[in-house]
């Protein structure tokens, strides 16, 4: 228990810093910032575990986020059969032809080794499959694209259960961090940070424009829901009474009856917004529990010991017989697709799936902010920076808000600087956390919960 | 006639086009590879340290147009680019001292470094939004264009005009000259071999009574004359607007490694590569084609290889591509 005094007392600061902004400003914000914080501990769990097991540096974190997006869409939107109808046939013929290109490819490089003009046959297959390619698909997607533009426009989905996604978007993360880890883990660190990042944008600008898949930059709307709706709660018998059950005391001041109906809806409505967002909290609590006793498990087995030597000392960990290549890969992969599973709850909590929002900015540098001032290594600290930054994120804006006030008090409110500070007031959140950032490089680099290790 | 035509037709929408954003890229490359080169660390606040050169050129052309100062046909941004390039190297001096210094004394591992600059990737966004703020700003003034399509189709009497930009000329040329002289002080003077041999060996230059303070000193400065124009001009011919800036950083990390990482020669052509493959691969080819093919063989759909949308996706592939089967760059960089 004395172990863990500093992790519970830095997550009581964090709820009770939770609590006040329920009191203070209103319990559905305090409840999306918890949500949203829950998502944030998800993806910096992954990131944790790349950075901070096997200090593999992953700023591809954008691009796994959007497959797990994507991976909501195409799991739970109801299919369009039209489309699929027009150009269905065409599009899954692409799909068997980039397919067979892979695996040729494939059979050149493992078989033929010793074959002198090999790369020209390689490139060749590449540039005939693309011609072939744009060949059949252009007129499919043009006419997938032509059906109801404004509603539809695209293949679909499968039309199941909007949580299943959530596993297709690990898997989908998964899939593309093998693919990335093993074109590009041989990388020193820096340069594989660059080649991340620079293949994330890549992912991202193809789900944006492929509009026949994911309907691009016209976004899509209204996504399936593991939550009920608030506008069904709102109608429902046993709702209106827990409200009422709940607010009686209240209530019974009010005397005349239309005011106790006003006042009632008026409560229902509220609470219906909270009910929601308190099933999605309970979801995201089962999955952040669960990867974190997941994680722990890990860190503290065999496996989470060999990582940890491979990450102090390669060479040493490769001369003990260990196979760092394909250590590497394995956690790579794991990470994203943690990653992904994080981008497909985020996407569940909007509701809305908007590939233009995805911007290396957001998804990839803040979310290793977190890590690090959380703490690379320990999973309480990665989980705990995911809340620290993203309250920071969102409460910035006031805060900054506040003291620009209080500083500029004595200035009249016409005032040009006073203005223009106000104006600029949401920027400040990018001033909070990279001085924060530098600080903790600076002066306490292991991060607010360092790494333990336990020696048995 | 109609070969001319042709040729005329690429030289208006790719050629120039390409040179004028290899230009640009190559100002920014050669920033990233000198900062990886000397002080050893992948700089992600690349873009944004352009942009804050860029927002003092902003801001004191508006300044400038104000009191009715202006360089007559030419830009009024070029007359303010040594006081932003001042006020930029002020500011990379002051980040040094205050927060790169203390890790390049630590000896602290790469990795630690370029973390340290997404710290100040954060506070430069911040500080040039607070200043600025986020929005679009055009800032070009003086002549637009030096030659026009209709001028360019009555000289000649070709049906293909020609457009020259004033922005695009003042790009290369400046490019040419700043490049010149950089590479000029870099392997003529003896600072810039002291700075050159403390790239190659630390050790054994400071052994050879090479003073570091200074080769750092001299990095940021020249560092800081590179961001700053190279980001006025992409200002100048483009728009400036923060966020552009900020995602300028990845082709300019793209054309860095492919030139070989810590060659500032490679980074130069570099920026070209890049910029070309970017233009000619999303080009559509369609009326280039009808003018050099007989009328039967004449194409009907755009012929163009990739959408434009795929504009950067195309050089990251490059990157992909020559970090895979040549890992220190096209013109051999550092050792990876």
């Amino acid at each position: 228990m004395r172990n863990y005094a500093n992790v519970i007392a830095a997550y009581s600061v964090m709820l009770i810093l939770i609590i006040l902004v329920g009191i203070f400003q209103s319990w559905s914000i305090a409840l999306s910032i918890l949500n949203y914080c829950l998502i944030s501990a998800v993806m910096t769990i992954g990131a944790n575990i790349q950075w901070g097991y096997a200090g593999l540096i992953n700023f591809g974190i954008m691009g796994y986020t959007a497959l797990g997006g994507l991976a909501v869409v195409l799991v739970s939107v109801a299919p369009v059969p039209e489309a699929w109808s027009v150009g269905g046939l065409n599009l899954l013929i692409c799909l068997f032809l980039i397919f067979s290109m892979v695996i040729s490819i494939r059979i050149i490089i493992k078989k033929y080794k010793l074959l002198k003009n090999k790369y020209s046959i390689i490139a060749g297959i590449i540039i005939l499959g693309i011609i072939l390619i744009r060949f059949i698909s252009a007129p499919a997607i043009e006419a997938i694209e032509a059906i109801d533009p404004a509603k539809t426009g695209f293949l679909g989905g499968l039309g199941l259960p909007v949580l299943f996604s959530w596993i297709v978007g690990g898997l989908f993360a998964a899939g593309v961090a093998f693919v990335i880890g093993k074109i590009a883990l041989g990388l020193r660190a820096d340069y594989l940070a660059i080649a991340t990042l620079l293949i994330a944008e890549i992912i991202v600008s193809i789900i944006k424009h492929e509009d026949w898949l994911s309907r691009g930059v016209k976004n899509v709307i209204g996504l399936k829901r593991p939550a009920p709706y608030e506008i069904d709660l709102q109608n429902s018998e046993w709702f209106i009474n827990l409200v009422e059950k709940f607010n009686s005391s209240k209530l019974n001041l009010v005397n005349s009856v239309s005011d106790y109906q006003d006042i009632l809806k008026q409560l229902v409505i509220d609470a219906s917004s909270v009910y929601v967002k308190l099933c999605f909290t309970g979801l995201f609590l089962i999955v952040v529990i669960a990867l974190l006793i997941l994680t722990q498990r890990a860190l503290y087995s065999p496996w989470g010991r060999k990582m940890r030597a491979i990450r102090d000392n390669e060479i040493s960990a490769a001369a003990m017989g260990k196979n760092i290549v394909k250590e590497h890969l394995l956690i790579f992969v794991l990470g994203s697709a943690i990653v992904g599973l994080a981008g497909a709850m985020m996407v569940t909590n909007d509701g809305l799936f908007t590939p233009g929002s995805y911007r290396p900015m957001r998804y990839t540098f803040v979310i290793w902010v977190m890590v690090i001032v959380g703490g690379t290594g320990n999973n309480f600290g990665a989980i705990l920076g995911g809340f620290v930054v993203w309250f920071l994120w969102v409460q910035a804006a006031p805060i900054s808000l506040f003291l620009i006030n209080l500083f500029t008090a004595h200035l009249p409110e016409t005032n040009d600087l006073k203005v223009h500070l106000i104006n600029s007031a949401p920027y400040f959140r990018f001033l909070i956390i990279g001085i924060g950032l530098l600080f903790i490089m600076r002066y306490r680099p292991q991060g607010i919960l360092p790494e333990k290790i336990v020696k048995n | 006639m109609d070969y001319i035509n042709a040729i005329i037709l690429l030289l208006n929408f790719t050629i120039l086009p390409a040179l004028t954003y290899g230009s640009q890229l190559a100002l920014g490359a050669i920033f990233v590879t000198l900062i990886y080169g000397i002080l050893r660390f992948a700089n992600f606040a690349t873009g944004d340290m352009m942009s804050f050169g860029t927002m003092f050129a902003v801001l004191l052309t508006y300044y400038f147009q104000s009191i009715g100062l202006s360089l007559g046909f030419l830009p009024t941004a070029l007359l303010t680019i040594p006081i932003a390039i001042f006020m930029m190297i002020f500011y990379m001096l002051i980040i040094d001292k205050f927060v790169f210094s203390y890790y390049r004394i630590k000896k602290s591992p790469p990795v630690q470094l370029a973390m340290v600059s997404v710290g100040v990737m954060f506070v430069t966004q911040a500080i040039i939004r607070i200043i600025i703020g986020p929005s679009d700003r055009r800032f070009l003034d003086g002549e637009k264009f030096i030659l026009k399509a209709t001028e360019f189709k009555q000289m000649t009497g070709l049906n293909e005009g020609l457009t020259i930009k004033s922005t695009q000329i003042i790009t290369i040329v400046v490019t040419i000259v700043v490049v010149s002289i950089m590479f000029w002080f870099l392997n003529k003077t003896k600072t810039g071999t002291s700075m050159r041999a403390y790239s190659d060996n630390e050790d054994l230059a400071l052994l050879s009574g090479i003073d570091p303070k200074k080769v750092v000193l001299i990095t940021w400065i020249i560092a800081g004359i590179l961001a700053t124009i190279g980001g006025v001009l992409y200002g100048l011919d483009k728009s400036y607007r923060p966020f552009v800036y900020f995602n300028n950083m990845l082709p300019i990390f793209a054309a860095a490694i492919v030139g070989g990482i810590g060659n500032p020669y490679g980074a130069f052509l570099g920026g070209y590569v890049i910029a070309f493959a970017e233009i000619f691969l999303t080009y559509a080819y369609k009326k280039f084609f009808g003018y050099i093919l007989p009328e039967t063989l004449e194409p009907n759909s755009l012929v163009q290889l990739l959408s434009t949308d795929y504009k950067f996706a195309i050089s990251f592939s490059i990157l992909v591509i020559v970090l895979l089967f040549r890992p220190s760059g096209i013109f051999e960089g550092k050792k990876i």
